[in-house]
């Protein structure tokens, strides 16, 4: 259909792009590990690993996976579709705690 | 009449569009990488309600060797991820020879992680007697949980060393273009 030029296949990014989001990459699995050790409020802990977890996810999807040279309409297609049915996932949620007061006590 | 032709040829509603102007093999595996997304989100899912619904839950996981192995395991996927984009880059520009080689880097990155899982599963089965089944914490879910989440992910992993595997002989043998090496590094 139409001739497919290096700057598509390399997603439109140079290596020493692909490189620096390694880096970044290893840096914030890093702070990951350093947090894991740190004695803070549950709250803090999971925002800052759910953060850091989705910052780490985009930076693969966008540019390890090309998607943020592909079309927006590729992304509109794929992206709310998933996250929509992950948050519907969770509708069970209230129920783990609903067990959880159910249990007898030891 | 010339003049519906016209509109006809020009509409997306004709047929013969891209709208997303991209290799129907490299959207077919966008689509599976979203339903195994979805599959690891079920996983987790369900993980995390079992782990909200028990009121004391193991941690069996000691900074040697859990962590370190762990820290090691994912340096081993991200560098992965990384040889595969050479792999991509050297085969866009027709270096077949490289491309094998960031490929074969890739698998080697792939294998390191599953030995590494593999051994970390031993310690947790021999020395921390902990298996799918049960444990001796008394929360047999946990071993459930964590033995299916990891070893989807080992799986998947697997799955991509033989799938690397088949593309670098054929591209070493001179057979598939860039797009399916493009593809491949998706998965």
């Amino acid at each position: 259909m139409h001739s497919e030029s290096p700057a598509e296949h390399t997603g439109g990014a140079s290596i020493m792009t692909f490189s620096k989001v390694w880096i970044v990459l290893l840096v914030l699995t890093g702070v990951e590990v350093f947090l894991a050790y740190k004695q803070l409020p549950v709250l803090i802990m999971l925002i800052s690993f759910l953060g850091l977890s989705i910052v780490k996810a985009a930076m693969i999807i966008a540019y390890f996976m090309h998607l943020k040279f592909e079309r927006f309409s590729l992304f509109l297609t794929l992206f709310p579709m998933l996250i929509l049915c992950i948050l519907l996932m969770f509708i069970s949620m209230p129920d783990s705690q609903r067990l959880l007061n159910m249990r007898p006590p030891q | 009449m010339s003049d519906v032709n016209t509109v006809e040829a020009t509409s997306v509603w004709s047929g013969g569009a891209s709208p997303f102007a991209v290799d129907s093999k490299k959207f077919g595996m966008w689509l599976f990488i979203i339903s195994d997304a979805l599959t690891f989100s079920a996983l987790l899912i369900a993980y995390t309600y079992v782990r909200l619904a028990t009121p004391v839950w193991p941690t069996p996981f000691h900074f040697f060797p859990s962590i370190v192995f762990s820290s090691i395991m994912t340096f081993c996927l991200l560098s992965s991820s990384l040889t595969m984009v050479m792999a991509v880059h050297a085969m866009s520009h027709g270096n077949r020879g490289a491309t094998v080689k960031w490929i074969l880097a890739t698998i080697a990155g792939g294998l390191a992680f599953v030995v590494l899982h593999a051994m970390e599963w031993r310690n947790l089965i021999v020395n921390e007697h902990m298996t799918p089944s049960g444990n001796e914490w008394g929360e047999p879910l946990f071993g459930g949980t964590f033995f299916a989440l990891t070893g989807l992910h080992m799986t998947h992993v697997i799955c991509g060393v033989i799938y690397l595997g088949i593309i670098a002989f054929a591209v070493a043998r001179g057979k598939f273009k860039a797009i399916d090496v493009e593809v491949s590094g998706l998965y």
